[in-house]
């Protein structure tokens, strides 16, 4: 089975309006920008985004916002971005803000089969609303439900021709669990070797969870707060 | 006279012990880092998948794939490790991380906390701070004592909507450390030159001032 596709464009086939995605990334910290650059340029509307960031205005998801393309985020924090702020506001887009930790787990839950679980975090708060409460060990806990998605992005440093994948520093981050949640799960990666190249030792996210994966080109990789000692 | 926000990260350094794995919070607690004592082993948590958080870069040697939660280009320090998000929040909400720092819009007398969003006017989302106020063995709240407009940040409800119920444990701020008890904030020590009055003054909540109140030490 043949999971290397050429480009973005090619990998993105399938996505159609009012489909779930999922896009790996913290902050601008390891985002897919190919595909999400292919996704925009796609005109696709009517998404349904599970990030943990919306990007900033004209870089990351925040370009798929600008140009409206966008129905629903589910995100745990999304400042540094005005457009998404004003859409918010307005009505215009539906937002779901989540625990991030929670978010993180809802993901890893819906690619390991498991669909549901009880957490602290949002008890007696907000988040806590229209949910099923629960006392374990003298402590108050919410019910929280797993997450998947039709389609995955994600991004890799390096990634071998059977999907294996391995993040570089803090660009892990949503993207390991994500690659699990996907039905199709695509992975676009820094440098893409033959299989057995990599070090099986190394890989953090196994080839199985990947169904499709390219070399992105032209990686801009834009830093938020460059800050220096 | 009240501290600045370096003199209340310092005061909050004086809060750490050897081993500890810490989770610092975006705005003054970020701060406390640069007060850890040298003889003291303290490990950094970021929430975005960092164990080790090193200083910041060298100009020129920033990083784009290694940032803290406050999305900082950051360095990672000897023997730090890199992991993904839901182990990340595993460490936090298994309660491996021994204390956790933070900041706050308002904190009410019974330890519940507003931080993450003012309604119709801040939409920013609750980060990581829900976790670990969930979850944290002990938490710290770094805070001014008084917001922009001179009113106490110390209330006997929160206003605002909550980021965790009765959760905080102490509170440092310009003027006082107090530690949330049964009855309301129990006033533990005075910023230097600041009087029990100014305190009292300053705090909407029910102050508890038992006997004489030591001055902070640095």
């Amino acid at each position: 089975m043949n999971k290397v596709v050429k480009n973005a464009e090619e990998a993105i086939q399938g996505v159609k309006s009012g489909m779930t995605l999922m896009l790996g990334g913290f902050g601008l910290c390891g985002i897919p920008e190919n595909s999400l650059k292919a996704l925009a340029a796609s005109g696709i509307k009517n998404l349904i985004c599970i990030s943990n960031n919306a990007g900033i205005d004209d870089f990351g998801l925040g370009v798929l916002l600008r140009d409206h393309q966008l129905k629903k985020m589910i995100a745990s924090y999304v400042g540094e971005n005005k457009e998404f702020e004003r859409q918010f506001l307005s009505g215009e887009l539906e937002v779901e803000l989540n625990p991030q930790g929670t978010l993180a787990e809802r993901i890893r839950a819906g690619g390991a089969g498991i669909p549901a679980f009880f957490v602290p975090a949002g008890y007696g708060t907000e988040v806590a609303e229209g949910k099923e409460v629960r006392e374990f060990n003298g402590k108050m806990h919410l019910l929280e439900t797993a997450l998947t998605a039709d389609f995955a992005f994600v991004k890799a440093k390096y990634g071998d021709y059977s999907g294996n994948l391995i993040y570089n520093n803090t660009a892990n981050n949503f993207n390991n669990m994500m690659a699990s949640a996907g039905k199709i799960t695509i992975a676009e990666v820094e440098e893409l070797v033959p299989t057995g190249e990599l070090d099986p030792n190394q890989i953090h996210t196994p080839g199985i969870f990947v169904q499709r994966i390219f070399q992105g080109t032209n990686y801009e990789k834009r830093i938020e707060f460059e800050t220096v000692s | 006279m009240a501290l600045d926000k370096n003199g209340i990260a310092k005061r909050i350094a004086q809060e750490l012990q050897d081993g500890y794995y810490v989770n610092l919070g975006i705005g003054i607690p970020t701060l406390v880092a640069n007060y850890i004592p040298e003889e003291m082993e303290v490990t950094l948590q970021s929430e975005n998948g960092l164990l080790g958080i090193g200083p910041f870069p060298e100009k020129g040697k920033a990083d784009p794939d290694l940032i803290n939660a406050g999305k900082q280009t950051v360095t990672a320090l000897k023997g730090a490790s890199f992991f993904d998000s839901a182990t990340s929040f595993a460490m936090i909400r298994g309660g491996h991380v021994d204390l956790t720092v933070l900041g706050a819009f308002e904190v009410s007398e019974n330890g519940d906390i507003a931080s993450w969003k003012i309604p119709g006017k801040l939409v920013k989302g609750m980060g990581g701070a829900m976790d670990l106020v969930a979850s944290a063995k002990n938490i710290i709240v770094a805070t001014t004592h008084t917001n922009r407009k001179g009113e106490s940040k110390l209330l006997r409800k929160c206003t605002l909507p909550l980021t965790g119920v009765a959760c905080v444990k102490r509170i440092i701020t310009d003027l006082a450390v107090l530690d949330i008890v049964e009855k309301g904030f129990k006033l533990i020590e005075r910023a230097p030159g600041v009087s029990t009055e100014e305190i009292k003054h300053a705090t909407e909540g029910i102050l508890i001032i038992d006997g004489e109140i030591p001055e902070m030490k640095f």
